[in-house]
């Protein structure tokens, strides 16, 4: 379907998408969560021009994504005080810029080397400006941080932004623009040198590139779109605080990049949708959610290093080649158990947690719109039974997919692309 | 004079419990060049088993049994998630480590709940060794000293004086060709990265009842330790301890020093009005900034010196 | 899989049991959405606030018959991570289930950005108001320069506890010097300012040996400020830490020797007590509204019938059953669940609290003026414990109607 509208098929059916979601998803809080996604997708899209494209690991991006957002809340509010003439559209692009020159001073130093020292680096920095945040009161608000009317502002075509469908609109646009704009730098060359000296650094200085010059473009590329992104959390959220810079933030980020796939350009869109539903939607249904997330991370980085973006992409060569039927079958036999087995695994940490933690005499757990009785052992034998067999019935299931995978994908010695 | 005194233990009290913590990274990163994220978790991990195992047993049994199951877990660790990570290449490794410690916390608070634990030095050790100008010296910390001393000790015997030393600092500098030699280099790998653990566990079981059993113990003290190694000199033993104890006396004496901006610009005759819009920075003072120190000197450091002070080759 | 079954019957019992008791009211149960961390380091003090509040509201109102002519009190749980950002999605979910009350108390910085948020909500859809019952949030600013119509404080704030506070040092004569130690961010540096005027004022001799402020939650070592103290010969020390800096702090200033009380504000409770044990008796002191011990009889009963159900959790924030009261006393005479209604109600309300004693909301800031004690960390004359250690707060000073005569900065703009 989008390859009928021609090279810009994907960008114009995003643009329906947008265009078309607040009306299937309605309500202010879905809305409101809309907007939190569009604002992790441009600042995990921002990260992943560093960690992806340029391979570089920092640990204290959320320093630019929170200076530009404190930058454009304290710019709201001269537009209240003061008068000042911005329409607030202007206003991510101003905490771009902030974001911009932070990223031009810190990047001076640390884009120097890569790898590990360029980490540790980030790290210092990021633990730096947490701490000041705290202690300089006058620009950071101390614990309460800053806040803002965005109301305030000239008009723009009639709207005040008073509505949250009104920030949404806004949010929408801003995010498919910067999206785009971050597109199309990966295509420049200074995005292609990035992905150059990512792979192989000696080899880009013997082209002529110095591996310290492109790693310093990128560095303020993304600090300047993780600032555009602070600055879409101020005019959704009209608060800033401490927790935007801080290190939590900064490991948030890494795990919406890396669980959705740091290897293209869509990954972090994944991982920035599903982190932010998790956060807002799976927090609601149960308290061990970060435990969830922790697993989730960890079984990324061990088992799909490419993301969850990568495990779909996976399945393009079997695709191209009218082979994803043989896949269906094997799949089926190992995933159901698979996902039976993960029922029976959330089940026994559910009941467990309730056992230690629930108020006595409530003895009735309740998740997966089931409610069970902890305190019967019978429940448990059926949680770990479950648990058990679907995971044997998964391990002898998987040599099927394993084959099943080679044969689809075998292009007799052409192989598919990587 | 009693500040100072008193000062220099207690720096020499953080900069041995860093240097327990750090003499294990800093072995496990000269080997496989991984910077484990997750190693303060193990000091964590090591307070609870700790906690958990003296309930029944005693102080005593929990400070040799819970080191050694931490060595175990780590062990564990190494084997089959981050030999199995280091397919995917480095950065991959170091984020394994990052979502190792997230998931660490989350387990530790599943299992053991959010509160601070009542986890406490045994009866034996719970009293004041000296009083010294009125200020009393607790006999837990000098026994955390001397525990911290003989670790260093034995540490430093084993990797000159033993086989097994002589086999681990070659494998730093030359796995293949140890391998070669016929010797089971990702055998000693798993070996450095269980001792490494286990010794990060040791300073949690004597650190927990000093410095309090909480989940967020690993967070506070994390990136502390990369401070220390990164300072020292990545793979250098003898600069983690110069580093630990520069750290530790660096924290102490911030703290203990009451000067602040102020005081300076009083020094150079300027001043500024209460309301000025850098007030926040005028009146900044040393114990303020004391915990933020370490940072800088991190990031000072990667700049001007990337080898640390003692390390030979740069990160 | 004769078990499963047994499940699926189970969940069908309660959903046709839920049916048949709950759904004919649940459609106007009064929902109040408690926003506050359930997950995280900081769940625990969450935890049991819910936990307060679900008793609270099961037994002191809705077992009485609920308000209004049966309607019940339905405490929504929504987990906020303790992050502003959290709390303000949160916000917008209560919004979008049409709720009305808001009740929250950890963390001021949340406070600060709820009540804003509110306060701009009700402005831009005045179909839809909301009331916020801020039942810990301590920061002095939510009832003066930040106050605005929507938000009632049920706690006292941290001038008013730290006035009750330094009444209690000014009649002891003993103390000649005071140190002051708090967590650098607002709420500490709130508790250093407001020390220091009330003991320049009441005391002008005591001599403030120490002021000093670390960063928050990341001292792993507490014995280098505990040194300084010792050092400085200081009579008492003054902190409003909380959580592991308080827990820290307490150990380290025991252990190095120094033999004066530790006047808190958070000294108690969530594994604090229990981890003081010995060391903190008749050194710790705490400064809030409980009344522990000794307790009144209903409140004893209160916390009786609470232990039986959550045996693991303290009664840790007492405020929280007045909330519910004044909330449920203030809907009666409202006659009805509308917000603004129930705010002019609640506003300037005299009430007689479960300690048997009278508080009063005054309309001019929406600050509950209520009795605040001093008590010690002991083991002697316990009855209700912290942490079921045998350790608890025993009362030994309570300032009368405390804050009553403090001014406030407040212009309370009422919906015309």
């Amino acid at each position: 379907m989008p390859a009928l509208l021609g090279p810009f098929g994907i960008w114009i059916v995003c643009a329906i998408v947008l265009a078309v979601m607040p009306v299937i998803f309605s309500s202010p809080v879905s809305v409101t969560i809309m907007n939190q996604m569009g604002i992790s997708i441009v600042f995990a899209l921002s990260y992943n021009m560093m960690l992806g494209q340029g391979g570089m690991l920092s640990f204290g991006h959320a320093v630019y994504f929170g200076l530009g957002g404190f930058f454009s809340v304290h710019v709201m509010n001269y537009i209240e005080v003061d008068g000042w003439p911005i329409p607030l559209p202007f206003l991510p692009f101003i905490g771009g810029l902030f974001g911009l020159a932070f990223a031009i001073i810190i990047g001076s130093f640390s884009t120097r080397r890569a790898g590990t020292v360029f980490a540790m680096i980030s790290l210092g920095v990021g633990e730096l400006i947490a701490a000041c945040s705290i202690i300089f009161v006058v620009f950071f608000g101390g614990e309460e941080g800053v806040s803002g009317d965005r109301t305030m502002g000239p008009p723009v075509f009639g709207t005040e932004f008073l509505k949250e469908i009104e920030v949404y609109y806004l949010t929408a646009v801003i995010v498919f623009v910067a999206a785009a704009l971050m597109y199309l730098f990966s295509l420049t060359p200074a995005g292609r040198m990035a992905n150059a000296v990512r792979d192989n650094p000696e080899r880009a200085e013997f082209v002529g590139y110095s591996q310290r010059q492109v790693r310093f473009m990128s560095f303020c590329a993304s600090g300047f779109f993780a600032g555009i992104a602070g600055g879409l959390f101020a005019i959704n959220y009209e608060i800033l605080t401490e927790e935007n810079l801080n290190l939590t933030t900064s490991g948030w980020v890494l795990l919406m990049a890396y669980i959705g796939g740091i290897g293209f350009f869509i990954g972090p869109i994944v991982g920035a949708v599903l982190l932010t539903l998790l956060q807002t939607v799976l927090s609601n249904h149960t308290e061990l959610w970060l435990l969830y997330v922790g697993l989730l991370f960890v079984l990324t980085v061990m088992y799909v290093p490419s993301g969850l973006t990568g495990l779909m992409m996976m399945h393009g060569p079997a695709m191209k080649a009218g082979r994803l039927g043989q896949l269906a079958k094997p799949y089926m036999i190992a995933g159901i158990p698979l996902l039976v087995a993960l029922a029976g695994g959330v089940a026994v940490l559910e009941m467990l947690n309730h056992y230690n933690n629930a108020p006595v005499g409530d003895n009735v757990a309740h998740f997966f719109w089931m409610a069970v009785d902890t305190h019967n052992p019978a429940n448990w034998a059926v949680a770990l039974a479950v648990t058990a067999i679907g995971a044997y019935t998964t391990y002898r299931a998987t040599p099927q997919v394993r084959e099943a995978w080679a044969e689809a994908n075998d292009f007799s010695e052409k192989g598919g692309d990587r | 004079m009693e500040l100072v005194v008193f000062s220099l233990l207690n720096g020499l009290v953080t900069g041995l419990l860093l240097f327990m913590l750090s003499s294990g990274l800093t072995l496990i990163f000269s080997m496989m060049g991984v910077l484990n994220f997750a190693h303060a978790s193990f000091y964590m991990l090591g307070a609870y088993f700790a906690y958990t195992i003296s309930g029944y047993m005693g102080f005593w049994v929990g400070l040799i049994f819970a080191p050694i199951l931490v060595g175990v877990v780590g062990a564990l660790i190494q084997r089959y998630g981050l030999r199995y990570v280091h397919r995917w290449g480095h950065v991959a490794e170091l984020v394994f480590t990052f979502g190792l410690a997230f998931l660490i916390e989350e387990v530790v608070q599943f299992f053991w709940g959010k509160a601070t634990k009542d986890y406490h030095e045994p009866e034996l050790l719970d009293f004041p060794l000296f009083t010294l100008f009125g200020q009393s010296f607790p006999a837990y910390k000098a026994f955390m000293i001397f525990i911290s001393i003989g670790i260093f000790i034995a540490l430093l015997m084993m990797l000159t004086r033993t086989r097994v030393g002589l086999i681990i600092q070659a494998a730093i500098t030359h796995p293949n060709t140890v391998a070669n030699l016929g010797h089971n280099v990702p055998l000693v790998f798993m070996g450095v990265f269980g001792v490494g653990s286990a010794l990060a566990g040791l300073a949690g079981v004597i650190a927990g009842p000093a410095l309090g059993t909480f989940p967020g113990m690993a967070f506070v003290l994390g990136s502390i330790v990369f401070v220390v190694i990164v300072v020292g000199g990545l793979g250098s033993l003898a600069g983690a301890f110069v580093a630990s104890l520069l750290i530790g006396w660096l924290q102490t004496f911030a703290i203990a020093l009451d000067y602040s901006m102020t005081d300076l610009l009083d020094l150079l005759g300027v001043s500024f009005s209460d309301d000025h819009v850098l007030r926040d920075l005028w009146s900044l003072s040393l114990p303020q900034v004391a915990p933020i120190l370490p940072y800088l000197l991190l990031i000072l450091i990667l700049i001007f010196r990337p080898t640390g002070l003692m390390g030979k080759r740069e990160t | 899989m004769g078990i499963i079954k047994k499940v699926r019957t189970l969940t069908a019992t309660a959903l046709l049991a839920a049916s048949f008791t709950g759904a004919s009211f649940a459609a106007d149960n009064i929902r109040i959405a408690f926003i506050d961390p359930l997950s995280g380091p900081f769940a625990t003090t969450g935890e049991s606030g819910y936990r307060t509040f679900e008793y609270a509201a099961q037994t002191l109102v809705n077992d009485k018959g609920g308000v209004l002519g049966g309607r019940m009190f339905e405490i929504v749980p929504m987990d906020n991570k303790i992050s502003p950002k959290e709390s303000l999605i949160q916000l917008k979910r209560a919004i979008s289930e049409g709720i009305h009350y808001i009740v929250q108390g950890n963390s001021s910085g949340v406070a600060n950005a709820l009540t804003d948020a509110i306060n701009k909500h009700n402005r831009r859809n005045p179909d839809q108001r909301i009331i916020f019952l801020n039942y810990s949030a301590v920061d002095p600013a939510l009832t003066n320069e930040k106050c605005n119509f929507w938000h009632f404080r049920f706690d006292a704030n941290a001038d008013i506890k730290m006035d009750a506070l330094t009444d209690v040092i000014a009649e002891d004569q003993d103390i000649k010097k005071v140190y002051i130690i708090g967590q650098d961010y607002s709420f500490g540096k709130a508790v250093a300012a407001a020390a220091v005027k009330f003991i320049g004022a009441k005391r002008p001799d005591i001599e403030i040996v120490g002021n000093e402020l670390h960063p928050i939650g990341k001292v792993k070592d507490f014995t280098p400020y505990a040194t300084k103290i010792k050092s400085s010969g200081a009579d008492a020390v003054i902190t409003g830490n909380w959580g592991a800096d308080m827990v820290g702090l307490g150990k380290a200033i025991v252990e190095a020797g120094v033999d004066a009380p530790i006047f808190t504000y958070y000294g108690a409770h969530d594994g604090i007590t229990a981890t003081f044990a010995d060391k903190g008796v008749d050194v710790i002191r705490v400064v809030h509204e409980g009344t522990f011990n000794p307790p009144s009889a209903e409140f004893k009963a209160f916390n009786e019938g609470f232990k039986k159900v959550n045996p693991d959790k303290d009664l840790n924030q007492p405020r929280i059953i007045g909330t519910i009261q004044m909330l449920a006393k203030a809907m009666e005479a409202a006659g009805t669940d509308d917000p603004v209604a129930v705010a002019t109600a609640l506003e300037g309300m005299d009430f007689t609290n479960i300690y048997g004693r009278k508080v009063h909301m005054r309309a001019s800031d929406h600050q509950i003026i209520q009795d605040v004690n001093i008590t010690v960390h002991t083991d002697k004359n316990i009855e209700v414990d912290a942490d079921n250690s045998g350790y608890g707060l025993l009362t030994e000073k309570t300032v009368k109607e405390a804050g009553k005569d403090l001014p406030t900065s407040c212009e309370m703009k009422r919906p015309s």
